[in-house]
């Protein structure tokens, strides 16, 4: 009795984010697809024919195509590398016992609070500017010739002011992990005499996969959008070497606000989104279940 | 009676709520805007009706705002910020109100005959010019002496690229020559399009096919990778207008070519550390009748979505208008005065004496012929800029090859064919010839 | 391990934390430094952490050039608003999915992130179609829509995680006492459920708080919060580095503070099912 009762409410109350979800997603997905079919350019009114597949043709056959396909997927990964490889050794760092615990914690929880345009306007000009930048002054006070970060290292620069703002998210969430560590494992491990890395690798490790998991789960979502990052330093250059499938699908609807060819790069980034999201739902479906 | 006394209250506020007409005015975060709005109180006090709401945005994020607004008819704004580029498309479209009510005192005759013509479609003005700009050469009259060279008032191509080497000193971090580097329709390809008129190249032939295949185009290319490569200073290609400025108001750069509104701000001392050392000039030629200086202006225009078109023109009248420059000059000194929309303020002899870069401004305005840009014949009006709805996406798409040609990933031949192929897409995905 | 051995190694990892932080704090501090010097020494070659001339003028000039307190309540009302809505609707969501699984449960919570996937130009036309038409344009109500939309995925996902690990003997338990659901949720669940709560509003808050997409091409002159008060310094004409990371402090203390006194919460919450 009392579980039937308690399903259908439970039901009941899925429903409006359910709907609101669907709503929000079919609404505007429906009209995406439909302009993705049609001959529609914002700046030229008029007829709007139906092409067939022709913007998707225009899409997939760019030149910038594949390596901002590319593009993006180095990003995420390099994000996601360094931000929980340093998530986890930060995470060790805050969980010993320290002065000013408290202190350390807010300046490296920090970055995450700062807007991303922002984030990204200060690296780009006050610190990695070849010439007034702040790296560039070390640099030349070390002797050495200043790097150009944004012409001969673009993306691998969009990576790093990507992962600085990330870097405290994946922080937290491995912290906490961290914090629910069995101590006594740890000391029976003393005890057996195991040295600081046989512990680290058989003990911590296993214990942050799932922490692990859900950092790479809930970043990802955000790393496959970044956008204002690119448009404040790069502009998705020198040539393609920055652009991300964003940052492409942006090019086409807001610069060239050519509808059509940019809802048929959506509709392409919305399969991709998914074929990610299926990939990760076995990942998760492994290591969260349970 | 008590209640009367309220209704009777409750009618003049309703009455003053109705009368009060707000309109919302979108503009630039550029220094002369700036002062625009700093001294919009003259305008309120002269209209006490009319209230001004301001959305004050960064060039690119505002050029999306209103083009979006102004084509979905959202009806967001009633004063738009646009420029040259952008008019004669949204005037075609029926997209602006015909300007036709500026007052008496407008005085439509002094604006300069180029700025005019461009934002007039079948001779109806579109928009008012708030300042307009072409391009010069800014250099370091110190440097120029201490290279032993003397800049002549119309250099050439070659002798720009030998002053600049012999002005090069990056141990002391000068560098001879600046030059936007950023990709971006409106950063190096407004610079490089321009010079490729001066060097005999264009954009598209009379058959609005593509011409990045041509030698002209390679000559153009090569000339500017190979300057900067001697004379320019690092992170070039992150380098657009603002951070030009900035390296020639701190004295690292020995010439650059650029904007001619720039000429107030490197001759400011608040800012300019060589305020007192800096030269002008045209911008540079090949020889082929054709320099490379390009034709731009910022300028105010009345959407149709707008529900208060008269409040919004009345703004507008204001604002371009003669006592508005007097009320500049007044408030902030001449210097600062916008420049290159009216004769009128190049006959003035204390504007002339302020303003050590305001003839070679004129000159080159007046020289910029956009209807006329390249040394052969074109379809398509604009110097900088082609004037068709696609330019922005093929401008800036192109702008990244030209820009990974500068940073020495893609080799100029390269960069140029896939621009041509670029371009090719678009035009036959947007079925040219129209 | 004798005492003087464990202050010895605590020593070291303070020294290690403090600097490693400092070093990711860096970028913030030298933009809130940089915010009092003048705009010449701000390019100085030979920068200054401390001895410069340190003024107020650059946030004069800002304060004097546009509405921030204006900028700043939109930001309050947007963020707040969209993550109280959110919750509103999502915790009901999440308690269901979390104590009422269903086979179907993972792929409906799958799908709900994916929606976040979507990348936002895509569909920025039809939407700002749709808000003409619903007169949303420029008005706070219609981002705080946006915002909650945008952000629900998130909030059912965290507070989904958080909620399985309550244990569920505690809840059967109060069932057997005859509890009713109502008196289940209020009494019994959202006690211990309030520090997920809390974290997913903070989370909400920040994410809102700094979305830049939406929130400049929704508004105009009304509605506009802090990103739209940063857009309009991002890259003006000459020197701008002093006043640019005026705005920028501006822009980011509010939150920087917030984060400040509600950090233990944040921490407690932000696990994501990572504990377990």
């Amino acid at each position: 009795m009392a579980t039937t009762n308690s399903r259908t409410l439970a039901r009941f109350m899925l429903l409006p984010s359910v709907i609101l979800l669907l709503a929000w997603m079919i609404v505007p997905l429906c009209m995406t697809l439909y302009f993705s079919f049609i001959d529609y350019n914002l700046l030229v009114p008029g007829d709007k024919e139906f092409v067939g597949f022709l913007n998707y043709e225009f899409f997939l056959t760019d030149p910038a195509f594949f390596e901002s396909f590319f593009n993006t997927l180095y990003l995420v990964t390099g994000v996601l590398l360094i931000t929980i490889c340093g998530g986890i050794g930060l995470a060790i760092l805050l969980d010993q016992a320290i002065w000013g615990r408290n202190y350390v914690r807010i300046m490296v929880l920090a970055p995450f609070f700062v807007m991303p345009t922002v984030s990204a306007l200060v690296w780009k000009n006050m610190l990695m500017n070849p010439v007034n930048g702040l790296f560039a002054h070390f640099a030349i006070w070390l002797g050495f010739e200043p790097i150009d970060f944004f012409a001969q290292m673009p993306l691998f620069s969009i990576i790093i002011i990507v992962s600085w703002q990330w870097l405290p998210f994946a922080a937290l969430i491995l912290l906490t992990a961290i914090q629910s560590l069995d101590r006594e494992q740890l000391e029976a491990a003393d005890l057996d005499g195991a040295g600081p890395f046989s512990k680290f690798f058989y003990i911590v490790l296993p214990h942050l996969s799932r922490a692990v998991t859900a950092v790479i789960l809930i970043e990802t979502i955000f790393l496959l959008s970044i956008f204002a990052e690119i448009l404040v330093t790069t502009s998705g250059g020198p040539g393609y070497s920055s652009t991300n499938i964003t940052y492409l699908i942006y090019t086409q609807s807001l610069l060239q606000f050519d509808v059509g060819g940019g809802s048929a790069g959506g509709i392409v980034a919305v399969i991709i989104a998914n074929i990610v999201a299926i990939f990760l739902m076995r990942l998760i479906g492994k290591n969260l279940e349970g | 009676m008590k209640n009367k006394l309220i209704m009777l209250a409750c009618g003049f506020i309703s009455m003053g709520a109705a009368a009060k007409e707000t309109i919302t005015i979108a503009t630039v975060n550029n220094g002369d805007m700036i002062t625009m709005k700093e001294l919009s109180s003259d305008f309120t006090s002269q209209n006490p009706d009319i209230d001004l709401k301001w959305v004050t945005l960064e060039e690119n994020i505002l050029r999306q705002r209103v083009t979006t607004d102004v084509a979905t008819k959202g009806g967001q704004y009633d004063v738009m910020t646009i420029g040259t580029y952008e008019v004669p498309i949204w005037g075609k479209q029926n997209w602006l109100k015909e300007l036709d009510n500026l007052g008496e005192n407008y005085d439509l005759d002094d604006l300069i005959p180029a700025i005019r013509s461009g934002l007039t479609i079948n001779d109806k003005l579109y928009a008012a010019p708030f300042y307009g700009e072409s391009s010069m050469v800014m250099y370091r009259t110190d440097l120029m002496d201490k290279a032993g060279l003397t800049m002549p008032k119309a250099p050439t191509w070659d002798f720009i690229r030998k002053a600049a080497k012999a002005m090069t000193d990056k141990k002391e971090g000068v560098y001879g020559l600046c030059l936007r580097g950023k990709a971006g329709w409106g950063e190096n390809v407004a610079l490089i399009t321009s010079m490729a008129n001066s060097f005999g190249a264009r954009w598209f032939d009379e058959n609005w096919k593509p011409q990045f295949n041509t030698p002209e185009w390679e000559n153009t290319l090569q000339y500017y990778v190979d300057v900067m490569k001697e004379s320019g200073p690092a992170g070039s290609s992150a380098n657009g207008f603002n951070e030009n400025l900035a390296l020639f108001q701190t004295g690292k750069c020995g010439i650059w070519i650029d904007a001619t509104v720039a000429g107030a701000f490197v001759t400011n001392k608040k800012d300019s550390e060589v305020a007192d050392k800096v030269g002008f000039a045209l911008a540079p030629d090949n020889g082929l009748g054709k320099r490379g200086n390009w034709l731009w202006s910022w300028t105010l225009a009345v959407p149709a979505s707008s529900k208060k078109p008269d409040a919004a023109m009345k703004f507008i009248s204001w604002a371009t208008s003669k006592e508005y420059t007097q009320l500049v000059a007044d408030k902030k000194g001449w210097a600062k005065v916008p420049p290159g929309t009216r004769k009128s303020l190049y006959s003035n002899q204390k504007y002339m004496d302020a303003a050590p870069f305001a003839q070679i401004t004129l000159d080159s305005i007046q020289s910029a012929d956009p209807k006329n840009p390249t040394v052969k014949p074109v379809p398509y009006v604009g110097i900088q800029f082609v004037a068709i709805p696609e330019f922005q996406g093929i401008g800036t798409a192109v702008g990244q090859q030209f820009s990974a040609a500068l940073t020495g990933q893609m080799t100029v031949k390269q960069a140029l064919s896939t621009s041509q192929h670029l371009v090719e897409r678009t035009m036959r995905k947007a079925r040219y010839p129209k | 391990m004798t005492i003087k051995d464990s202050r010895r190694s605590k020593l070291i990892y303070t020294i290690a934390a403090w600097t490693i932080s400092g070093m990711i704090f860096f970028p913030i501090l030298w933009t809130l430094i940089t915010s009092f010097k003048t705009e010449a020494e701000a390019i100085s070659a030979s920068p200054s952490l401390y001895a410069f001339d340190w003024t107020l003028e650059n946030y004069r000039d800002v304060l004097s050039r546009s509405p921030y307190f204006n900028h700043f309540w939109n930001s309050v009302v947007i963020s707040l608003g969209s993550s109280l809505l959110g919750l509103l609707i999502a915790v009901p969501a999440a308690w269901s999915m979390a104590f009422v699984q269903t086979k179907k449960t993972k792929h409906l919570l799958m799908w709900m992130l994916s929606t976040k996937m979507l990348p936002p130009v895509g569909v920025l036309i039809p939407i700002y179609l749709l808000f003409r038409d619903f007169a949303l344009l420029d008005t706070k109500l219609g981002l705080v829509i946006v915002m909650t939309l945008i952000n629900l995925p998130i909030m059912v996902w965290m507070l989904y995680t958080y909620f399985r690990e309550i244990p569920n003997e505690i809840l059967e338990a109060s069932r057997m006492d005859g509890a009713t659901i109502g008196e289940e949720i209020f009494h019994v669940l959202l006690p211990i459920a309030l520090p997920g709560i809390a974290s997913t509003l903070l989370l909400n808050v920040i994410l809102s708080w700094n979305e830049a997409f939406w929130t400049l091409i929704l508004t105009a002159a009304n509605a506009a919060p802090l990103t739209a008060f940063i857009a309009s310094y991002s890259s003006p004409e000459g020197l701008f580095y002093a006043k640019l990371s005026a705005a920028s402090a501006m822009a980011i203390v509010p939150i920087l503070i917030l984060g400040w006194f509600s950090q233990k919460q944040l921490v407690r919450g932000l696990s994501f099912g990572a504990v377990k």
